[in-house]
């Protein structure tokens, strides 16, 4: 189960770091969902893993738990980095509708305002 | 703490209360504006005085707040002899200044805003002078620069000024960046950042391998302050600022500040070669040149800057010599110099008022035009000349008796006579100052016809120019202030007797000389100022300048050639760097066995794992289609929530679901408007290039994730899982970390959240307004909208899951604290329900059956969560500690209530709000584009009998 999580988290980060490093802005997006995927997997890896033990704790009896505060700090990640992904998006289609393209470098000669007879 | 100490802390605050006055007060006029302002430093020099009589009498009184005891920083402030004479000079000199600007302001000046800058610089300067803990010390040091750039720039329309100030703030503020560096040492060596504790220190101090390093680098802070050569040149620049300013940071406080830091150091860094060769050199060359230039300035503000300079090497000079009679030298000739150079300012303000000009060259016989400004301009000149019975000669005297008596690498004659030939150019521009200004016979020519100004304007000078003969007849007046600072400064128990008459010495023949020569030089002035003119010398301005434009060249191709606009080249170079820098961290040390035996790997799992594999390497290998890439994109994202749920988080199972939900949504929202597709311009080499980089990263990640998974570790969890029920009053310990334990953090999260979904409205508002609201207008998005917009299944089917899901997130809200579920997920729950409802019966619709904003929703629930948070307090609690009962009504069974769900309640709000307005905004958009509004539910209504014959009306 550990390689596979493992795996997971390489993969993802593999995946997502490729798609950052592409030309338009949205890959990129698509490349920053991905990393936020591998960081929350890793986070909550780190709390090491554990199988049908919930931390919800049992009213009756002993029970061992999995540790739970990886588990309420991914949670609010997941949360914020929803955000951060709409926020991205925002901008990336401000940005494509103000400059008519979504190339995310400035390329020589052309400055940051954009082409406006494109 | 005793009552002094309360005073004293009162006595820090009552500037910076007192600086958001007078923005208000000059509404009510520009008097009110002026005496609002003298109320608090009135307020502050009345409790200074009330403290007066027992710093006089040896004692120091102490304050202490503890503010962040892990780093040694602490509010605490300390006032001795040092402390108060210049606390004393700062509110008094404050007070008048404050008198005087009322009538030196012309109506034009935003009054409000000089005496707000003013008051907050000399709350700065205060603060500086009865610090006791140098962190403090430095904070109130860089708030002078950044005050007294305001100041200095205070006319923003003349071009002299802002250059004045940004010349003034680079140079006090990189000083104020090595004195940062040099008090950091200082407290090292010392091993505290107190001054009292650092004082007691001296021996470790000067015996320590840093001495040297923390000297330079406090000096450098300490000269550039006082603008002692080589930083001299911003001191005359900063005369563009109105005059009031000049008199008040150029005679009393900011450069003084200076040669305070040095006097309140003397006793641990004095006493050295190192000490006495760096400051009294310095000095005696600050000293020497700046009389020289002051004597060939025509402009009545730059000869008193330059004066300034001139005296404030004097006085660095006395602190360099490491004697304790030098020190009580300085000391006294800190308080004349203020005296007799504020009143000299203010003269030379009126004259500029009064004449329109303060050039030399044009005036000249305003003795019978302004005679009551020509008697406090010539007593202030002839104390700076250093005459007797006046309070300059006696300060002078002192320093040439010290001066004659100093050797320089074994060499008798050449302190003395530089002395010499210092107070003697000195002599001759005061001379110049009275002679070239006052005397002579009356022009026809100024700019106006000046006359003596009104009395609020010249009675402020002329308290000093009293104070001035005052001291200078009778100086056993000062003796008493003079010892007290003194003994602060030297750490002795000194008896100073400041007398006019001390018999035949090498000082009295010193200033004879000085006396007579500088009458000698004003005579052959006029020859001399010909030459001085023909004459090349360097210009700072230029010089600074140069300097400025070469290191903004320098940084400007620095920065051309690291970021040339490439982000995808940042983001190579970021990711090769943090790659390097993981290897270098893990090859570094070995790692230790693994604890912990593999999981088992159930079939299940392993397709999922599969298909999540798959659906990355798609994705990466199919990105260029949008559409599809977002289909994989929720492919893994369901794939991981299905992990969670294995792994034992149903938590985050439930919020990584609902998360993708919207996530898509908004997406596929947001598609619509960009390209459908990616163009492949990416050549091979760099898709190699980008490919190697990704594998490592990924690699790097991967093992790292694998290496710490299969190792055990210590945990705090196991307090949260003891403490959850008993102390938190919920089962489910993930929630009650969420609202309890971490509420704060949580707190934060959702104001984030908040922010995000402002941020996302603000940028469409803007966006809407510019060249892209053409953009959209004109663009085709309706061809490939679909003729039926609002399919009547659709619509049907989210009517009736509408309250089902609306009872599912109130269920998932409800049972949050004590089973998965909680205010995240139910916010999100309840936002997909709205969702669904916008995209199949048409934004118009929904909105106009929306009774609240989402605005309000966003600040309601931070609100509601800051306000729960808050209410432990009328208990007694710390912020966010929560309550919570059981209750038990017979037809129910027990349940809780517990403030968590209130605080779990906001959190709901806040997320519901911060989506359901980012999809607004989206919408906004789309209306822009022209989509069509419509206001029913469907674009085809089945029950119209037009469309029975299947005819469009």
């Amino acid at each position: 189960m550990e390689i596979l999580i493992a795996s997971t988290v390489g993969v993802l980060t593999a995946g997502g770091v490729y798609l950052i490093l592409r030309l338009r802005s949205f890959p990129v997006i698509l490349g920053i969902a991905l990393l936020s995927y591998a960081v929350n997997v890793f986070l909550f890896a780190s709390g090491r893993l554990a199988i049908d033990q919930s931390p919800i704790l049992a009213k009756y009896g002993e029970a061992s738990y999995t540790d739970p505060l990886p588990q309420a700090l991914v949670l609010t990640a997941i949360v914020i980095s929803f955000g951060m992904t709409a926020v991205l998006v925002m901008i990336g289609l401000a940005a494509y509708l103000e400059a008519g393209h979504d190339r995310i470098d400035i390329v020589e000669g052309e400055d940051d305002a954009g082409d406006a007879q494109s | 703490m005793s009552d002094g100490g309360t005073f004293l802390i009162i006595i820090a605050l009552l500037p910076f209360l007192g600086a958001l006055v007078p923005g208000i007060m000059i509404r009510a006029g520009r008097t009110a504006c002026a005496t609002f302002t003298a109320v608090p430093t009135g307020l502050a020099l009345i409790m200074l005085l009330i403290l007066a009589p027992s710093v006089m009498r040896g004692e120091v009184v102490q304050a202490e707040l503890s503010w962040l005891p892990q780093l040694g920083l602490s509010v605490s402030f300390f006032l001795d002899g040092l402390g108060l004479l210049f606390a004393g000079m700062v509110l008094g000199v404050g007070l008048l200044i404050t008198l005087y600007a009322r009538f030196y302001l012309s109506g034009d000046d935003p009054m409000g805003q000089f005496y707000t800058y003013l008051l907050l610089f000399q709350g700065a300067m205060l603060g500086i002078v009865i610090s006791d803990n140098i962190l403090l010390l430095l904070i109130f040091w860089e708030l002078t620069s950044l005050s007294s750039f305001l100041l200095i720039g205070y006319w923003k329309h003349l071009p002299e000024g802002r250059q004045g100030a940004r010349m003034a703030l680079t140079v006090t503020g990189a000083g104020g960046l090595a004195l940062i560096a040099g008090l950091l040492i200082l407290g090292n060596i010392a091993g505290s950042y107190n001054l009292t504790d650092i004082l007691q220190a001296g021996d470790a101090i000067r015996a320590s391998e840093w001495y040297l390093p923390a000297l330079i680098l406090i000096l450098i802070g300490a000269f550039t302050k006082s603008a002692q050569f080589p930083f001299h040149f911003w001191l005359p620049h900063a005369m563009a600022a109105p005059t009031p300013v000049s008199a008040y940071l150029h005679s009393a406080t900011m450069v003084k500040a200076g040669v305070f830091l040095m006097a309140r150091l003397w006793p641990v860094l004095s006493g050295t070669d190192a000490w006495f060769y760096i400051v009294a050199s310095i000095g005696l060359i600050t000293m020497v040149l700046g009389a020289l230039i002051a004597l060939f300035k025509d402009d009545l503000k730059a000869l008193l800057a330059f004066s300034t300079v001139s005296h404030l090497g004097l006085l660095t000079m006395l602190l360099g010599f490491g004697t304790q009679a030098a020190a009580v030298a300085a000391v006294f000739h800190i308080i004349n110099h203020l005296t007799f150079k504020a009143a000299l300012f203010m003269t030379a303000g009126i004259v500029d008022h009064e004449a329109h000009t303060r050039d030399i060259k044009r005036l000249g016989g305003l003795r019978h035009l302004m005679p009551v400004t020509f008697v406090i301009g010539t007593v202030g000149a002839l104390s700076m000349a250093g005459i007797p019975l006046f309070n300059g000669f006696l300060s002078k005297e002192m320093m040439l008796e010290e001066a004659s008596h100093t050797d320089w690498l074994s060499n008798r004659y050449l302190v003395p006579a530089l002395a010499t030939l210092g107070s003697l150019m000195s002599a001759a521009y005061s001379y110049r100052f009275v002679s070239h200004v006052f005397l002579g016979p009356v022009r026809e020519d100024y700019p106006h016809t000046p006359h003596d100004p009104p009395f609020g304007m010249w009675v402020a000078p002329a308290l000093l120019a009293v104070l001035v003969v005052a001291i200078g007849v009778a100086p056993f007046l000062a003796e008493g202030l003079v010892t007290v600072a003194a003994n602060a400064v030297t750490g002795a128990d000194l008896h100073p007797h400041l007398k006019i008459w001390h018999g035949v010495t090498p000082a009295l023949w010193m200033s004879v000389i000085a006396l007579v020569g500088g009458a000698v030089l004003l005579a052959a002035h006029a020859p001399l100022d010909r030459l001085w003119i023909a004459a090349p010398r360097p210009e700072a301005k230029t010089i600074f300048d140069r300097l400025i434009a070469a290191v903004v060249t320098a940084t400007r191709a620095l920065t051309e050639a690291t970021h040339n606009g490439a982000n995808s080249r940042y983001l190579a170079i970021f990711t090769v760097t943090a790659v390097l820098f993981g290897w270098v961290a893990f090859s570094g040390s070995g790692l230790a066995a693994p604890t912990r035996e593999l999981l088992p790997v159930p079939m299940v799992i392993a397709v999922g794992w599969i298909l999540m594999i798959v659906a990355t390497g798609s994705l990466v290998i199919m990105h260029h289609r949008r559409f599809r890439a977002l289909v994989l994109i929720g492919i893994i994202g369901l794939s991981i929530s299905a992990g969670f749920v294995y792994l034992s988080a149903p938590d985050l199972a439930l919020t990584q679901i609902s998360v993708e939900t919207v996530t898509i949504m908004l997406l596929l929202l947001a598609l619509h408007f960009l390209p459908q597709a990616t163009p492949r311009e990416s050549s091979t080499g760099r898709k190699l290039r980008d490919g190697v980089i990704a594998l490592a990263a990924g690699g790097g990640v991967g093992g790292l994730a694998y290496a710490f998974l299969m190792r055990d570790v210590d945990t705090i969890s196991g307090f949260h899982l003891d403490n959850s029920y008993e102390g938190g009053g919920g089962t489910n310990v993930v929630n009650v970390i969420l609202v309890d334990f971490r509420g704060y953090d949580t707190y934060g999260e959702i104001i984030v959240l908040g922010v995000a979904g402002l941020v996302i409205f603000a940028l469409m508002h803007a966006l809407l307004d510019g060249p892209a609201a053409r953009r959209l207008r004109n663009a085709d998005y309706a061809k490939d909208l679909s003729r039926d917009r609002h399919p009547m299944m659709m619509v049907v089917v989210t009517r009736v899951l509408m309250p089902i899901a609306l009872v599912v997130g109130l269920y998932i809200f409800l049972r949050g604290h004590n089973q998965p579920g909680g205010g995240f997920v139910a916010g999100l729950v309840v936002a997909i329900a709205l969702l669904m409802q916008y995209m199949a019966s048409g934004f118009a619709w929904t909105q106009e059956r929306k009774k609240i904003e989402y605005h309000t929703l966003i600040g309601l629930g931070v609100v509601i969560a800051g306000l729960t948070g808050a209410g432990a307090w009328l208990a007694g609690q710390p912020f966010l500690t929560s309550a919570f009962t059981y209750v038990h009504l017979p037809p129910i069974e027990e349940f809780e209530l517990a403030t968590a769900m209130l605080f779990d309640l906001g959190v709901f709000l806040t997320v519901l709000g911060a989506v359901m307005l980012m999809l607004y905004s989206l919408s906004r958009i789309a209306r822009f584009a022209g989509t069509s509004v419509n206001v029913e539910p469907m674009d085809y209504d089945p029950g119209d009998p037009a469309y029975d014959d299947g005819v469009e009306r």
